[in-house]
Parts: structure tokens; C-alpha cells; sequence
């Protein structure tokens, strides 16, 4: 029997607003345990919570980018459960009617389009943190994280493999950052993703039982824990057994998923609208003043790229992965660098920088227009190709601007015939054997040419006058 | 003869400290003179401020000193009920779970206050967590009724009408979630106003039904409600159900003229239930307005019956959320054998909530879970929205509806303790407003003959706290008689 994959997604991410959710705090990741904190996120006896209206500008943002509609009237509501990390020991969350719901996620994947529905979009609050490591017996409590304004992004059972749920994270994340409204970093906990897998065999209507996948530190984790659940599933199923109805950890060390909670100790939450906040009425002139505001995305950008700037469709794509690599790239073009050029410069040469020393685009030193300076003397034939790396490295490490570095260094390309003649001559005279291989049909033996004029002008000499005249000078 | 200053209104003694005849320092110190001198009977004060009492209103002297204007309740001694946060002392809801709890901030109305130059005196009993209609419920103090030492004072402000009656404090800040203010003002003989909901902030009130609790004062005189109402009324940034309206002139408001104004009575109050002395002082009251040229209509208020079934499902189900913060993680009481998380939290709400606060949660618990939200909580919201359609419809009618606060006058210590929902019925006249979220103010009407107090609701329109004290500031003003000083005095 062949088994069919169904998985749906659920988001957790911190908006990044500069306040919490309901109060004034800070939303500051870094402050030490239980500094960003007031009576309302500490849940102190008579406190009350107030909406902050640029969480909800954010989640209607990320509502529209998602394609969802905008409930024109929406709701907090309370989740109510027990534990030290709730300060109230009750969520305000949103349950039967969220800010956004019924939108779609486009993705691609092994170069095919796939449609990933988005049942909703919510708002809620952040938990504390809990620590376990006092010592003692102890456990802390950190309500820095109590409050944080989340937006919970559920998606319909639409995705169909590991893949995939890979190819929706990167996707989703994408968009998240191009709306500019979270930092997405899964090690800090600001995006957080868990899975609902199920098998069924292929043609079966009904879903199979579902397991979530939580507590994964980064999207290819949640992809190999998805790929080990299935496998789970389908090895307990042909073997006659049933899955059961939990939530499972994945441990990255081991490569296997661990069952955490079982379905029977599942909470009755006992929802119920939240009297402290007045319902969330979003009119027709706030949708669309949000959505006036929302950045050009990651998808028409693509697009725009390969048409605007004639790029490959692969160009065009690295190049909008992200909104701030976009965004450098068109300032390069956008400061008279040729746009294939410049593509290639970003994507590959300061690229290959940046990763080195695990560094983001905005980090660094080489501003946009000092590219396009550098890019502009290879043009003008001020300096080679071959030199412009060099002279690259040296900006990225100091921020000077590339004339600067080539005319400290003397890197001036050599245009000079007459200079470049000499040295062809000389060359040629020393060495003999090499000379007489080339006229014996050996066409070979002109790179160990150019290589040595190269060596002899440090690298300046004009690569294509170094041809013509090596050319000429042998014919002689 | 004149007044000793503890018998003196808020408006008199604000305009005797304004005008220096008097020094706040003075008005302070008498009433705590007054406090110790029958509070061991009444047992009002559950903490007696004494040094910030003369620290305040040595502060108020001061600027009077300097020659700056004083705010609109200088010097006004004030008793808190348990449950406003106030940085100074405790904050304990009359529970053990806050036995020793300190609030980091103040409530907004506290804050007021503090801003008018009122000076406060303390804190005053209640219901544990405003549960409650005699104050019985308290887990510190047995509070009586200063007309006759044998009753209780109504709750679950309790301590508050019993301070204002006895002239232990001219001022005192109450709570209403079902007729918590309204009721022991009845009980004990003096005026209380729950506004209009979102008209008073909310912010450091500690919550027991979000929907329903509002903020009012408990008075001598109805003058003396319209200017604490004046203070601390208003749109509040911490208390997103706090409504944005003009600025009030309630004092302004009490004109002594009723010209045009209609009464409803609805039919569904005047019934059997209503103990016949008590209908027999309302109906002299609703005489003083017909007698003076109110029109007196009959207004029908449908479902009444359901009211106090629809507010036990509502106040519970937010109750149990609301006080599901007290779990012994980050203040209040944590039971020492505890070993367990889950310990915790059960050993320390075992011990530390009284029994009808645990029967509410309990309750509530209940009527939200799953299976039957339905059949309790949603049909309850829906049954809310007919009430106050039912008031919308005989607002048509009339301009306020007057009717009992109370099904009777005050009754001994224990004679209710033992059936709740006997003790639930205390509230069967005060519960609609909260449901339909509207303005009530209860006016003395006189005297049984056993001489405890009855006492007139009067019912407004939303945000119509202005015809609503007009109102009872006539029938108060005209009614022929005066309520005297109770027994304890």
C-alpha cells in the first residue's frame, strides 16, 4: 500500500513591535531575567491589558502579504490553563474569530508551484520563560518573554512532504522579513514552527492520526523530524500498530523525534471571550491604509528582476531571497553599476564575504554605491577583474572606497602598449623552450605567457591588450 | 447647633478646607478620633492609615500654605475598600490569599483621588474578592451594621456603607459588580452610585467579573456622590473598556428640577417577593416625584427572571479566570507543604480561598467547559443581550426607572450564611443594571420599624449619570424627612 503524506503547519512569531502586546514594556530579547516587566505582564492583581495597535497594523500586514481576508471584526479571547510561565494562568489569545484567515502561500518546490492554504492568523500573547537550572530543586521563572506580542500562522493540511514544509518555512519567513515585521531567528525563539503529520494510504479521504512535531530549533530540523516521522508512522502502520495522538520533541543529537504529551492529558482550555479588551474593528480605511504601505514582495520582485534588469530566473531569485539583499543589489544598480554585473558581484564575490564571517548584507562596510564605484573602474577599464576582487577584499575589510585602495596600492590597470610590449618582449626572450613549443602548434603555452606578464606587472596589466600583443609579438 | 466635623459631607468639608476655616490636618485627626471611638462596634477600617492620614493632609495644609488652589475634594477623608491597589499598605480583597500582599502601584481612582487632595484614612472591609451580599465573607473582620450592631451591612461593600454611616469617614470608594455598592448603602442608610460600565476606570480595581465591575462611591448625600463621581470619572489609557466622553459636570447637574422628568416602575419589581414594608417606603418615595409633577409610568421588563440565573453563569465563568492568577508563584499565599507545582497551586487555593469564593470559581469552571459553554455561558450572553434590550425598550418610556435596592432591610449575622441562594436573592433588584452595563444609585427612603434602613434604586440610561443623580438628589432634597444618625453614633 502507498501512503500518502499530510502535514499542516503551525507558526508561532514574535512581531516586532517596541512594545509588548498589552503593555509598555520593552520587547528587548537581551535584558537580564525579569527586567522588562510590569504589573500587567506580571499579572498583578488588579491590572488590566491593552491592545498595541501596531501589532495589529504588523498582523494585518502579514494577513494581507499571505492573502488572507481581514476580519472586519475580530476578538481577544481567553485560554485558560495552568502553569508558572502563564502570569495570569489564562493566555488572551484569539479563538473562533482571528484578525486574518483564508489566505494562500504560494511555494515552489523542485521547481514546481504548490498552493499552501492559510487557515488563520492570530494574535496573541508570549509566555515567561522557564529556567530548570537554579540548582536546589528550584526553577525561575523569566516574564521578559511574558507579553511579547506572537502572531500564530496556522496553515490548512495542504502540505504533502518534508520538503515542502521546508519549502513553506523558507517562503513564509521570506515574506515575514520582507513586511519587516519580525527578525525570524529560530535560535532566539522569535519564529517558532511545529507540525501536524499524518499518513493515510493514497486515495483515503480521511486523515490519519497526527502527531506534532514541536520545539525544533531550525527549518532543516523541522524537515528531518517530519522526514523521521513519516517513516515512523509508515513502519508502524505496516506493522498493524496504531499512531498515537501526541506531541513529540525532536532531538537533534540523536535524529529521532521523543514523545512528550499525550493526547489524553490534553488540556479543556474553557475559551472565553476576554472582558478587558473591547472586540478589534478593522474598517475598510485601515486595510487599506496597510495595505498602501505593504513593501513590494518577495514573488513580484522576482519577477520584476528578470524583466527590469534582465536577469535569469535563478539571479532573480537568489537575489530577492532576502528584502535587504534586494534591496543593496538595487542600490548598486540603482548607482549606475550594469546590472548583470552588479548581480553577479553581489551574489557570488561579496557574498561569498559575507558567509565567510557569517555576516548579513546591511553589516556591511561596502555601502551600495562604493560597489558601484568599483564596478564602474572595471568598466572603464581602470583596473582588472582579476584585481577588482582583490581590491573588493580590501573594501570589505576597511570600508575605504575603491579608488582610494587602488591608488595607495598602484593597482591602475596598465593600458600602456608600450609598457606591456617590453614586457611581452622579455618574457618571450627568457623563455625559448615555451616559445618554440607554441610555434610547434602548442596554442596551450599562451596561458603559461599571460601568467608570467601577469606575475611580472602584478596582476595590472589590460588582460585584453596582453592578448593582442602576445598574439602579435609571436607571429613575429 | 452645629456639626461635629465627622458628620459633615465631603462638599462641606472640602469647602471649609478650600476656604481655610478648618485645616485638613483637623479633619483628619477628628475622624480618627471618630474611628477609634466606635469602629471597635462598627469594625469598618481592616487598616487604620494613621500616620499617612496626618501625612496627607499635613500635605494639603501645605499647599494651602503656599497659596495653591486645592483640589475638589480637599481634605475629604476617604476609607478604600480591600480591593483598590494602593502603594501603602495592603491590598488584601479581605482574603488570606492577599493577607499580606503590597501592590507596586496605585489604581487610577486611587490616583484621583490622591490628585483632589482627598486624604485617606485606610482600608475598609468586604466580601472576600466582592463576593458576597453581607460581607460575611470577609477573611479578616466581621463588619456590622451601625443601626443595629446584630445586622450585617449589607455587601459586598459593606465596610464602606458602614464607615459612611457611622461618620467614620465622609468618603468611601466601593466596588459594584451585582449591587455591591447599591445594596450595603441600602442596608446601611446612605448613598451609593455604581456609574454607567466604562465610565470610571477600572485599573487597579482587582478584577472579579471584568464585564460587570465598575468603580462608584459610597456617600452621605447625593451632592457628595455627583462630586466624587466628578473626580473620578474619565477615560483612562490603562483601561482599554474606559469610554471617551465630554468632560462631566455632575455637582452642576443637581438643579432641583424635575420638570418633564418620567419614572418607570417596572411591573416585574412590585411583586410578592418584595417585603411589603420595603414597597410600601418606595412607593412613598416615587409619591415625593408624583407629588411634584414627575410622571410616574409603567415600564415592563421582561426578563427579569432570568437575571440572577444569567449573572451567576457570567460573574462566575470570569471569576474563575480571574482569580486563577492566585497560585502561589509570584505573590500572595503559597501553602508551605507544598512540593509539586500542582501542589501548589492546589494546597494554596485550597487553604486560602474562603468557601463561596471557591464555590464561584468552581462554578465558573464549570459553565465554560467544553461540552457546556454552550448550554450555560453563550446562552447567558445571549439572555444579557435581551435584558438590556428590555431596559433599551422602557428607556423609551421613561427617563430613569426607580424600584427597591433591596428585597428587604438589613438581617442578623448568619440567618443567609447558610443558603446561598437565598443570600444571592439580596441582589435580584441591583443585578439587571450591571448586566445591561447601566448607571444605579441607591437613595435612603426611611426608616422600618425595626429601624433599619430601606432604600430607593433609581435606574439611568447609559452614560446619563446626570439625570440620574438630578433625580435622586430631588427625591433626597424633598422627601420630608431625615434619616437621622444610626444607633452606633
Amino acid at each position: 500500500m502507498e501512503y500518502e503524506v499530510v502535514i499542516g503547519m503551525e507558526v508561532h512569531v514574535e512581531i516586532n513591535s517596541k512594545s509588548k502586546v498589552f503593555c509598555a514594556c520593552p520587547t528587548d530579547f537581551h535584558a537580564p531575567p525579569n527586567t522588562n516587566v510590569c504589573p500587567i505582564c506580571l499579572g498583578m492583581p488588579g491590572a488590566l491589558p491593552v491592545l498595541n495597535r501596531d501589532m495589529v497594523d504588523k498582523s494585518i500586514a502579514v494577513g494581507l502579504a499571505l492573502n488572507c481576508t481581514i476580519s472586519r471584526w475580530s476578538k481577544m479571547d481567553r485560554k485558560n490553563y495552568f502553569y508558572p510561565d502563564l502570569a495570569k494562568n489564562y493566555q488572551i489569545s484569539q479563538y473562533d474569530l482571528p484578525l486574518c484567515h483564508g489566505g494562500r502561500l504560494e511555494i515552489e518546490v523542485d521547481g514546481e508551484d504548490r498552493t499552501i492554504g492559510i487557515t488563520r492568523a492570530h494574535i496573541e500573547e508570549d509566555t515567561a520563560r522557564n529556567t530548570h537550572t537554579l540548582g536546589g530543586g528550584q526553577s525561575g521563572v523569566d516574564f521578559n518573554r511574558c507579553g511579547l506580542p506572537l502572531l500564530e500562522i496556522v496553515t490548512e493540511p495542504d502540505i504533502r512532504s518534508a520538503k515542502e514544509a521546508y519549502a513553506y518555512l523558507t517562503s513564509l519567513k521570506q515574506i515575514l522579513q520582507y513586511l519587516n515585521v519580525s527578525d525570524c531567528n529560530m535560535e532566539e525563539g522569535s519564529l517558532r514552527a511545529e507540525a501536524n503529520i499524518s499518513i493515510r494510504p493514497k486515495g483515503q479521504v480521511e486523515f490519519g492520526v497526527k502527531t506534532e512535531v514541536k520545539n525544533v530549533a531550525s527549518f532543516s530540523g523541522v524537515q528531518k523530524a517530519i522526514e523521521f516521522e513519516i517513516i515512523r508512522h509508515e513502519k508502524v502502520l505496516r506493522s498493524g500498530g496504531v499512531i498515537e495522538q501526541e506531541t513529540r520533541g525532536w532531538d537533534a543529537v540523536r535524529g529521532v523525534t521523543v514523545s512528550q504529551r499525550k493526547k489524553e492529558s490534553a488540556h479543556d482550555y474553557r475559551y472565553f471571550p476576554e472582558p478587558d479588551l473591547t472586540p478589534i474593528v478593522v474598517d475598510e480605511a485601515w486595510e487599506d491604509r496597510i495595505r498602501k504601505q505593504l513593501p513590494e514582495l518577495p514573488g513580484a520582485r522576482k519577477s520584476r528582476f528578470e524583466t527590469q534588469y534582465d536577469l535569469s530566473a535563478y539571479d532573480a531569485h537568489v537575489l530577492t531571497l532576502s528584502r535587504a539583499v534586494a534591496d543593496y543589489y538595487e542600490a548598486v544598480v540603482a548607482a549606475k553599476a550594469d546590472p548583470k554585473k552588479a548581480a553577479n558581484w553581489v551574489m557570488v564575490e561579496l557574498q561569498a564575504l559575507l558567509s565567510n564571517d557569517k555576516m548579513e548584507i546591511q553589516e556591511c562596510k561596502i555601502q551600495p554605491d562604493a560597489l558601484a564605484s568599483l564596478l564602474q573602474m572595471i568598466d572603464s577599464a581602470a583596473i582588472n577583474g582579476k584585481i577588482a576582487k582583490d581590491v573588493l577584499v580590501e573594501m570589505y575589510a576597511s570600508g575605504l572606497a575603491a579608488a582610494v585602495i587602488v591608488e595607495k596600492k598602484g593597482l591602475t590597470q596598465i593600458s600602456d602598449e608600450s609598457v606591456i610590449e617590453d614586457a611581452v618582449r622579455k618574457i618571450l626572450v627568457d623563455s625559448p623552450e615555451q616559445v618554440a613549443q607554441f610555434k610547434a602548434g602548442k596554442e596551450k603555452v599562451l596561458g603559461f605567457f599571460v601568467g608570467q606578464i601577469m606575475k611580472a606587472t602584478r596582476g595590472k596589466a589590460n588582460p585584453k591588450l596582453v592578448n593582442d600583443i602576445l598574439r602579435r609579438e609571436l607571429k613575429k | 447647633m452645629t456639626k461635629e466635623l465627622h458628620w459633615k459631607s465631603a462638599r462641606e468639608i472640602r469647602d471649609a478646607v478650600q476656604s481655610g476655616a478648618v485645616s485638613a490636618t483637623q479633619i483628619a485627626q477628628e475622624h480618627l478620633t471618630r474611628i477609634d471611638a466606635v469602629d471597635g462596634r462598627v469594625d469598618a477600617f481592616t487598616q487604620l492609615w494613621r500616620d499617612k492620614a496626618l501625612e496627607m493632609a499635613a500635605a494639603v495644609d501645605a499647599k494651602a500654605a503656599r497659596g495653591e488652589t486645592l483640589g475638589a475634594l480637599a481634605g475629604v477623608p476617604v476609607g478604600l475598600k480591600e480591593l483598590f491597589c494602593t502603594r501603602h499598605g495592603k491590598t488584601s480583597c479581605a482574603s488570606k490569599m492577599l493577607e499580606n500582599f503590597e501592590s507596586p502601584y496605585d489604581a487610577t481612582v486611587v490616583k484621583k483621588l490622591e490628585e483632589a487632595d482627598a486624604v485617606f484614612l485606610g482600608k475598609v472591609n468586604m466580601d472576600e474578592f466582592a463576593m458576597g451580599s453581607s460581607t460575611e465573607n470577609s477573611a479578616i473582620k466581621t463588619t456590622k451594621n451601625p443601626w443595629n450592631l446584630k445586622c450585617v451591612p449589607g455587601g459586598s461593600s459593606g465596610g464602606s456603607a458602614a464607615a459612611v454611616t457611622a461618620g467614620e469617614c465622609a468618603l468611601s470608594l466601593g466596588s459594584d459588580t451585582g449591587g455591591s455598592i447599591r445594596q450595603p448603602a441600602c442596608l446601611c442608610g446612605c448613598v451609593g452610585i455604581k456609574p454607567t460600565y466604562g465610565r470610571v476606570s477600572r485599573y487597579g480595581l482587582v478584577a472579579f467579573a471584568s464585564s460587570l465591575d465598575q468603580v462608584g462611591p459610597l456617600t452621605r448625600t447625593v451632592e457628595d456622590a455627583a462630586l466624587t463621581l466628578d473626580v473620578i470619572c474619565g477615560k483612562d489609557v490603562m483601561d482599554a473598556t474606559s469610554a471617551v466622553l465630554p468632560k462631566t459636570d455632575f455637582m452642576g447637574a443637581l438643579t432641583g428640577d424635575i420638570s418633564g422628568l418620567r419614572v418607570g416602575l417596572p411591573r416585574e419589581y412590585f411583586t410578592d417577593a418584595l417585603n411589603p414594608e420595603m414597597r410600601e417606603k418606595v412607593e412613598c418615595a416615587i409619591d415625593v416625584y408624583r407629588a411634584n409633577g414627575a410622571e410616574i409610568v409603567d415600564v415592563s421588563l421582561p426578563c427579569s427572571d432570568y437575571a440572577i440565573a444569567v449573572y451567576y453563569i457570567i460573574c462566575t465563568a470570569e471569576a474563575s479566570a480571574n482569580l486563577a492568577r492566585f497560585d502561589g508563584v509570584r505573590y500572595g499565599f503559597r501553602h508551605p507543604d507544598a512540593k509539586t507545582v500542582k501542589d501548589m497551586y492546589a494546597l494554596s487555593k485550597s487553604d486560602a480561598f474562603g468557601p463561596e469564593v471557591q464555590r464561584r470559581i468552581m462554578l465558573g469552571t464549570y459553565v465554560l467547559s467544553s461540552g457546556y459553554y454552550d448550554a450555560y455561558y453563550l446562552k447567558a450572553q445571549k439572555v444579557r443581550a435581551l435584558i438590556k434590550k428590555d431596559f433599551d425598550a422602557a428607556f423609551e418610556k421613561c427617563d430613569v426607572i426607580a424600584s427597591p435596592t433591596s428585597p428587604t432591610a438589613s438581617f442578623e449575622f448568619g440567618s443567609k450564611s447558610d443558603n446561598p441562594l437565598e443570600m444571592y436573592l439580596s441582589d435580584i433588584y441591583t443585578i439587571s443594571v450591571n448586566l445591561a452595563t447601566l448607571p444605579g444609585i441607591s437613595v435612603p427612603c426611611g426608616l422600618t420599624d425595626a429601624g433599619l434602613p430601606a432604600g430607593l434604586q433609581l435606574i439611568g440610561r447609559p452614560f446619563e449619570e446626570d439625570t440620574l443623580l438630578r433625580a435622586a438628589h430631588f427625591y433626597e432634597q424633598n422627601r420630608g424627612f431625615d434619616m437621622g444618625r444610626p444607633p452606633v453614633a
